[in-house]
């Protein structure tokens, strides 16, 4: 018999229920809540009169609909009175139930996918949930994370379990090694311009190969972030000495004889060797350039070395159409080379790239220069108040401000736009977030999806520039 | 949940692939408590051509003539007829509480994003895959027929054409019966409560760092 992936082992170490009609009962062991997907599952509950199943595997923050200016002011900082009330909400669900939440003030508030990993709240092995399809980020650590709509946030809340049908397993390999200045970020978007936005459509991507196993956890959480943009709910990387250097110590990791009997069972957390995948993908490493995306789907990327495509040449109809209407929609030319695009704001933040590692690429470009005068904003939103902290210890921020840049508080932010940062109209943005979809980022907002080096070697240009010239 | 065995319905034909849920219901509808009253903001950036806003009268805003649902022909219809990788990106369930509040029944596509797919079936959305070579075909008919309606059977499991003409499609066992009975899957999960007790005390001896932590 073939051996086991590591998604195999993961669904059999949480399977509760075989049913004889195909789906299972899997067992999870964390759930993160956000403002936005959890109200309707809380008034559920309260309608059904049940309770939740277990408080302690839950965990909440708002993060949505934060302003990222004024936070002294806390809730009463959110002028928006909807966001306002969607904000209180959660904190008045999370204190009626007894699920312990980080405030808008608390110190450890932040993106959901950057607080769960930040506090050892994601460790390897776990199943864990979200109303966020980018839970996909908690796999980089081992686990088997995915988004989940919001009656099954309260399906998870009302009995701790998912009903499931079990994916397909596919394996996405990054051979050899990454050139200077490529990142996790331009190796995802390099693998979602290459399989398509459904092409993990129905599989657990499990991400290997040299290049990933170089990567920081950070790199990875990156990558698995953006598996959702490749249509796959679930993204994974094997467990290494690397996460388990990463997860020690952390406020809710095992401490003492439960770390050493906790990472005994972690290191078998990989694929076996012979382990047979349904679909496998392989890339070279060496050969990924810095990417940007020019069109309204994450899988519309070209080489920062690249032109935006022709959609003359394109001879599938439905395709050729796609890339029209974007095209139209972003205000590009076919065949505009990609460091042809001007810019009206940059933004670098966000679930997928506002990590401490983030900021230190970023800050590393932009030091000792300043951002292009034709520019109307750029801003860094930390991933989290810890984040912030650390980066401020480091002197980032006055890197950063010195710049030219604005240094934010942390929340979701121009990611989607929900609070007060968005685009104007018609505006081009060099964003470190995962979604280029129309109106994203602001009505009419152009977005372009790159790296944290990238976006600021664009905010200092004023147009994209390949960031591995001004490395040298 | 409101249960679904056979639907009749108008068509409006979608011809666009890849329509994300931020398409489907804008960010800004997201802000809402509740789960009813997304309808009149569903696909809020196609229909209308100014910017909408949550607590708004949307019947006083301008509409875009050019988008599907605003022509006269396709008014009340409740089957969404679409293209490859519907409902792709964010994982909002406002996106099918916003079709069905819209009154949409069925959305028959090629294939469909994973998370919308498994949401349509938690409020009574019946998401059907075809062929592509079926789908176009269905694109041509609605296309060409004023007033073209589907016949939708989720017992057989069969969509009907006017002409006639059955087509089969899958859906999976456990949801198609959650449906066809309107089932509250909480409830029927929680028949098994004893065995995720069992399951969970298991655990709570093979891997006790999971509960707990940072409390
Ligand atoms: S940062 Fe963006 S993608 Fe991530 S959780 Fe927030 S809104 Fe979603």
């Amino acid at each position: 018999m073939a051996g086991k992936t590591l998604y195999d082992k993961l669904w059999d170490d949480h399977l509760v229920k075989q049913r004889d009609d195909g789906s299972a009962l899997i067992y999870i062991d964390r759930q993160l809540l956000h403002e936005v997907t959890s109200p309707q599952a809380f008034e559920g509950l309260r309608l059904a009169k049940r309770k939740p199943w277990r408080i302690d595997a839950n965990l909440a923050t708002p993060d949505h609909n934060v302003p990222t200016t004024d936070r002294a002011k806390g809730i009463e900082g959110i002028v928006d009175p909807v966001s306002k009330i969607q904000v209180e909400t959660l904190g008045k669900n999370c204190d009626e139930f007894g699920i312990l939440e980080f405030k808008i003030m608390d110190q450890r508030q932040g993106i959901v996918h950057v607080i769960g990993p930040e506090q050892g709240a994601t460790l390897p092995g776990m199943t864990i949930v979200c109303g966020d399809s980018h839970t996909s980020t908690h796999g980089a650590f081992g686990c088997l994370a995915h988004g989940i709509g919001t009656s099954e946030v309260e399906h998870v809340l009302a009995t701790q379990c998912l009903v499931q049908q079990k994916m397909k397993n596919m394996l996405v390999k990054v051979n050899g090694e990454l050139g200077k200045g490529v990142t996790g970020k331009d190796v995802v978007l390099a693998i979602i311009g290459k399989i398509g936005t459904a092409g993990g459509t129905g599989h657990a991507i499990e991400f290997g190969g040299q290049a990933i196993q170089n990567l920081s956890m950070e790199g990875r959480m990156t990558i698995c972030n953006m598996a959702i943009e490749a249509g796959a709910r679930v993204g994974m990387v094997a467990v290494d000495g690397t996460t388990i250097e990463y997860v020690k110590g952390r406020p809710f990791a095992p401490k003492g004889d439960a770390w050493d009997a906790a990472v005994k069972y972690w290191r078998t957390l990989h694929s076996d060797v012979d382990a047979v995948f349904d679909k496998v993908v392989e890339l070279d490493g060496a050969e990924i350039m810095p990417q940007v995306s020019w069109g309204t789907s994450p899988e519309m990327v070209a080489d920062v070395t690249g032109n935006v495509p022709d959609p003359a040449k394109e001879e599938d109809p439905i395709k050729r159409e796609g890339i029209e209407r974007a095209l139209k929609y972003m205000g590009l030319r076919p065949n505009q080379a990609i460091t042809d695009i001007k810019l009206d704001r940059v933004f670098i933040g966000s679930c997928t790239n506002s990590r401490i590692e983030d900021l230190r690429e970023a800050a590393a470009v932009v030091k000792g220069r300043k951002v292009a005068g034709s520019l109307k904003q750029a801003m860094v939103v930390p991933g989290s108040g810890l984040v912030k902290a650390q980066a401020e210890a480091e002197g980032l921020d006055r890197i950063f401000i010195e710049a030219g840049l604005e240094w934010r508080d942390p929340g979701c932010s121009m990611c989607l736009a929900m609070n007060a940062d968005k685009l104007g109209e018609g505006e081009h943005c060099a964003s470190t977030s995962n979604r280029n979809f129309e109106g994203r980022q602001g009505f009419g907002g152009r977005t372009h999806l790159v790296s944290p080096s990238m976006a600021a070697a664009a905010a200092i240009s004023g147009h994209f520039v390949d960031v591995r010239e001004l490395l040298n | 949940m409101r249960a679904f065995t056979q639907h009749k319905g108008l068509v409006a034909p979608m011809d666009r692939s890849n329509v994300d849920t931020d398409m489907i219901i804008p960010k800004q509808f997201l802000k809402s408590i509740k789960r009813t009253g997304f309808g009149p903001n569903l696909f809020d950036a196609l229909r209308y051509l100014d910017e909408g806003q949550p607590d708004q009268d949307s019947s006083k805003r301008p509409l875009n003539p050019d988008f599907v649902l605003n022509q006269p022909r396709y008014r009340n219809a409740s089957v969404l007829l679409a293209r490859s990788n519907f409902g792709c990106g964010s994982s909002r369930e406002h996106a099918p509480w916003a079709l069905d509040d819209y009154g949409f029944r069925v959305i028959i596509a090629p294939s469909f994003a994973d998370i919308f797919y498994n949401n349509c079936f938690k409020n009574g959305l019946l998401p059907i895959v075809l062929e592509e070579k079926i789908v176009d075909k269905l694109f041509q008919d609605a296309e060409a027929l004023e007033g073209y309606q589907l016949t939708v059977d989720l017992e057989a499991k069969t969509v009907i054409t006017p002409a006639g003409e059955s087509f089969g499609f899958e859906v999976d066992d456990f949801r198609r019966h959650c449906l066809l009975n309107g089932l509250d899957d909480i409830g029927v999960t929680l028949e098994d409560a004893e065995l995720i007790k069992t399951y969970e005390d298991q655990r709570r001896q093979t891997a006790p760092w999971l509960f707990d932590a940072g409390q």
